[in-house]
């Protein structure tokens, strides 16, 4: 089970409160983590990455275990802890004023 | 009693104002989408409980709001929250989905635009700006777009379509960005011809199409703009905002960058009616409800300076179809007001007494309910108001 930590933002367009946990089929992956996100809440669909492209939206970054995972490729293994669900995977809005 | 609902599209959410006919007292609902940018919100004229909303944010794009139920609850089109299965099938969240048409049977080559600095730039999609609700059909909307273009969706915002003839008909490696970025911004639909609509872009100009959108011709004969290389060029001007009367389609009214127009050839000419206004920048324009010669603007002081010219607050009215105008200040703030009115951001009612609405960006909403003699707030402190829609309800 896949821990995944949203944006105040998504989670209300999401409908949910806290973290959401995900049941990934093979291998964990920025990549598919966010293909099972998007299939659990289709009403996220384009906000994390773009429609088209596939490609993550700019101000969005993929954080774990202290790590900045945005430049990782996205069909690169997550860490051991974020697919033993130890720790979450945290989407992160760029602080960027507004 | 008949009564009004304002719609109010803010830099951080959207709210609801609801009156009975008198406009005196008013309920306020809201924030709707807390903290987002909303930059539109608009009824059905076919539906009144149908209202579309535009929500968007520099983190997490585009997204589409519908309601059916004048605003008490909202849910993406074709998404219900919690939902896996539709009566269509599984949810495609599709309903933010704006991808200009390239495809070689409807479509054009995904050509490029002016950039600020004169470069030519690829077409982005970035935000829905302007939603139009068809007059006879709740499920058809349509959806003014930055970069400029115009999509159209018949299946109540499920899932959206480029126009592409307005795009790609020629001009647009000419077509520029405004201030506020390349947006289609205004789009007007003729009530006595379901074939003819108006739209207008910042900075190219406007456009007129009669075959319901599949071919598109530049309107901007008559517009002189000063600061692009010809001033009376076929496209490159800034239009701010055009407004017609339902009984009289073929008039119209707009506020350009600077000056302000009317056109009584459905824009086939336009000819300036600035008149004696203190200042001809400015954004908004509307018409009365029930006199097609009753048109209102507010002036602006200039492009370099947002504000009203003395730092007093003033819309002018025109009751002869512009070049007379009078000032209107009962109510408004007549010393130190710095704020400005958004190009979205006035409308009117159609209650006997005409009701004429604006916000600022400084939050404040007022309402005038008898046609602009007399001001007052309904609100004071919003965020930012970005758009101001009214619906007259039975």
């Amino acid at each position: 089970m896949i821990r995944v930590v949203l944006p105040a933002h998504l989670r209300g367009l999401a409908h949910v409160a806290g973290e959401v946990e995900l049941e990934i089929k093979g291998p964990a992956t920025q990549r598919s983590v966010v293909d099972a996100l998007e299939a659990s809440y289709p009403m996220l669909r384009g906000t994390i990455r773009d429609h088209v492209t596939q490609q993550r939206r700019p101000f969005l970054r993929f954080f774990a275990c202290e790590e900045d995972l945005s430049h990782e490729s996205p069909d690169a293994p997550l860490p051991d802890a974020v697919v033993s669900g130890k720790e979450p995977l945290l989407i992160v809005g760029a602080i960027a004023g507004g | 009693m008949s009564g009004v609902r304002v719609l109010v599209g803010t830099r951080k959410g959207a709210f609801i104002l609801t009156s009975d006919g008198k406009r005196e007292r008013w309920e306020v609902s809201g924030p709707h989408f807390a903290g987002w940018e909303m930059y539109h919100l608009k009824g059905s004229p076919a539906d009144p409980n149908r209202l579309y909303a535009s929500q968007c944010s520099g983190w997490f794009g585009q997204i589409i709001q519908r309601s059916d139920d004048g605003g008490k609850t909202w849910t993406q089109p074709g998404t219900p929250p919690g939902e896996r299965t539709t009566p269509e099938g599984a949810p495609k969240g599709e309903s933010n989905k704006f991808v200009y048409d390239t495809s070689s049977e409807t479509g054009k080559a995904l050509t490029t635009h002016q950039f600020y600095d004169g470069t030519q730039h690829p077409w982005e999609f970035k935000r829905v700006w302007h939603l139009e609700p068809s007059l006879s059909d709740p499920d058809t909307v349509y959806a003014g777009v930055e970069d400029a273009a115009l999509f159209r969706s018949k299946d109540g915002g499920k899932s959206w379509q480029e126009l592409s003839g307005l795009r790609g008909h020629g001009t647009g490696p000419k077509w520029q960005p405004g201030a506020g970025g390349m947006c289609l911004h205004t789009i007007v639909l003729d009530p006595s011809n379901p074939q003819r609509m108006f739209v207008a872009i910042s900075a190219a100009g406007a456009f007129r199409t009669d075959d319901a959108g599949k071919t598109w011709r530049p309107i901007n004969r008559g517009l002189k703009s000063q600061y692009i290389p010809d001033p009376e060029a076929e496209v490159g001007h800034c239009v701010h905002r055009i407004a017609m009367h339902r009984s009289r389609p073929g008039v119209l009214f707009m506020q350009k960058h600077w000056d302000v127009m009317r056109s009584d050839n459905a824009g086939d000419l336009w000819q300036e009616i600035s008149g004696n206004l203190p200042t001809d920048f400015g954004f908004v324009v509307d018409v009365h409800a029930h006199e097609p010669e009753t048109v209102y603007v507010v002036p602006i002081k200039s492009d370099g300076e947002h504000f009203p010219p003395d730092g007093k607050l003033r819309v002018y009215r025109s009751r002869s179809g512009g070049n007379e105008w009078e000032a209107l200040t009962k109510g408004l703030p007549q010393r130190d007001c710095y704020v400005n009115v958004l190009r979205d951001a006035m409308a009117v009612d159609s209650l006997d007494e005409c009701g004429v609405y604006f916000g600022t960006t400084g939050g404040q909403v007022y309402c005038s309910p008898d046609a602009g003699d007399n001001w007052a707030p309904i609100v004071r402190d919003l965020p930012a108001v970005l758009s101001v829609e009214v619906q007259t309800l039975p």
